[in-house]
């Protein structure tokens, strides 16, 4: 457990102070976000007026909470790429050989994920305040929505891993980031699932990101909403990612 | 060598002292290269597949999702799906740019580029050939997306010729979004600082007049910027070729910044090829 503990905070730091450290990998993950809150509730808050369209904080804070499960997911999207990238440099495979316990190598990166969403969470939880996003939940819903960001990130980073440990090369990027990317919006993104209609209003509804984005609306409009289900959903993906990226572990073991 | 358009000839009978290289002309660079570019290219077709999907699929979730928008006074009396067809051929544009950006880049950081650099290759080849795979795989992505438009009911306003011409248009941009991934990949080198840039380029078809018209945009700000934003003149420029017809201002603004993208990013891209050949 020790030698666990010791790979997972050498990787995990190793990944935090390579995104503080290089402009080019933390920005993106910062701008990215904050371009899409302000695309969406700005450019589509006309949407609002549309009949029946009914949520009590406003536009601004039913984007917000897709933004912050969306940043959330690709807090572990880019560790995906930081993955490929120290494969393609060689750098994983030395780390293969001298890790004493591998598995460390994955629970590195999931912290590493984390890390890097923490920063990104602060500051698109700031900008929403200051373009004037009404929150409604209190403190406790505030923590849960946390929650939900968190274990989202865990689902997403755990997948990231897997599929660049699997292909070991930077060309993983759009496999990595491109099924998140149509998850995510296959969930009601724009309206309410209420006012979605014929094939994707059915394909909404049975979406887990469907569940997870509706439990952090309810929160932050201070009256949750499917939250359990949302955290049994996300930790059982967890769960299955942890197997896969496991399993990604396994074949890249395997290739040496 | 000859694959490598080098060729060694022996100046009479003389011997080893006397082998010459002769260096090959400018197009016989640019082949070598692009021939690698587009065969590598298509050698990752697991990967391929996606970039190109993805657009369809956002298009599909897109025109159900935002059926609603059709409930706003004003809207062009179109269904959604005809106005939002324009919109994955900027995003097919997007992979296309991060394709060849993440190409280069790898190039790069394996040694490959610095072991060309050795060579008697151009700058000029190096990044002409490089982008060749990138307009290949722009073509077929035109093609695809056209094809799944027609047959998910899209109609063409401006006829056949007009699908030519939208073909042109959409090629072109693709071109000068490659230009812009190979900027990127000689500026920072790495394929991961690449493909961080996807998202930001994806924004900017999101802060555009990608999802509704301009004028029916309710945000003062995000209509300034949709305006600013030449991505928007990109999507109106194809939009009009389908719910339109021949929409000459729309067609100039669309191949005049199409045009100006291409010449801005090669020219930059031209800069940063000899910047890191000297640093080579």
């Amino acid at each position: 457990m020790r030698r666990f503990y010791f790979v997972a905070r050498g990787v995990a730091w190793r990944s935090v102070h390579n995104t503080i450290a290089n402009p080019a990998i933390l920005l993106p993950s910062l701008i990215f976000p904050l371009f899409f809150l302000a695309a969406f509730a700005g450019g589509l808050s006309r949407i609002a007026d549309v009949p029946n369209f009914h949520y009590a904080p406003g536009y601004t804070a039913f984007q917000f909470a897709f933004v912050f499960l969306q940043s959330a997911a690709f807090g572990g999207v880019f560790t995906g790429f930081s993955i490929a990238r120290d494969f393609d440099s060689g750098f994983a495979r030395r780390l293969l050989v001298s890790a004493p316990q591998r598995s460390g190598i994955i629970a590195g990166y999931a912290l590493g994920a984390l890390g890097r969403w923490l920063i990104t969470a602060v500051v698109i939880t700031v900008a929403a305040l200051i373009a004037g996003m009404d929150v409604l939940g209190g403190g406790i819903e505030l923590v849960g929505l946390v929650g939900l960001g968190i274990t989202m990130n865990l689902v997403a980073a755990l997948w990231a891993c897997g599929v660049a440990m699997f292909l070991r090369t930077e060309q993983a990027g759009a496999l990595i980031q491109m099924p998140v990317f149509v998850v995510l919006f296959l969930a009601p993104v724009y309206v309410p699932l209420s006012l979605l209609t014929g094939w994707i209003h059915a394909v909404a509804r049975y979406n887990p990101a469907t569940v997870a984005l509706e439990a952090a609306r309810g929160l932050i409009a201070g009256s949750p909403v499917k939250l359990a289900l949302a955290f049994v959903l996300l930790l059982a993906g967890a769960a299955i990612m942890s197997l896969f990226a496991r399993r990604g572990l396994a074949s890249a073991e395997r290739a040496g | 060598m000859s694959s490598s358009g080098l060729t060694a000839r022996a100046a009479g009978a003389g011997g080893p002292a006397s082998i010459a290289l002769a260096t090959p002309s400018l197009v016989e660079q640019v082949g070598a290269i692009a021939r690698r570019s587009v065969i590598r290219t298509f050698r990752q077709r697991a990967l391929l597949v996606f970039p190109l999907v993805f657009p369809l699929i956002l298009f599909a979730i897109n025109g159900s999702s935002l059926t609603a928008a059709r409930k706003i006074p004003g809207f062009p009396d179109v269904s959604y799906r005809d106005f939002a067809l324009a919109v994955p051929f900027i995003q097919g544009a997007l992979f296309v740019a991060i394709t060849a950006g993440t190409d280069l880049a790898r190039d790069i950081e394996s040694g490959f580029f610095d072991r060309l650099a050795l060579t008697p290759l151009r700058g000029s080849a190096l990044l002409a050939g490089q982008l060749g795979g990138a307009v290949v795989v722009a073509c077929v992505q035109s093609l695809v997306y056209l094809g799944v438009g027609i047959a998910s009911g899209v109609g063409i306003a401006s006829g056949f010729g007009g699908a030519l011409v939208l073909l042109a248009l959409s090629i072109l941009i693709a071109f000068g979004f490659a230009g812009l991934g190979a900027l990127l990949a000689l500026r920072f080198g790495t394929g991961e600082a690449v493909q961080g840039f996807f998202p930001l380029l994806f924004v900017t078809v999101f802060l555009s007049s990608s999802s509704l018209p301009r004028n029916l945009i309710k945000a003062d700000w995000f209509r300034e910027v949709a305006t600013y934003n030449p991505v928007s003149y990109l999507i109106e420029g194809i939009r009009s070729l389908i719910i339109t017809g021949w929409d000459g201002q729309a067609l100039a603004l669309g191949f005049g910044f199409a045009l100006a993208l291409s010449a801005i990013t090669l020219s930059l891209a031209g800069t940063a090829m000899k910047n890191r050949l000297v640093r080579t």
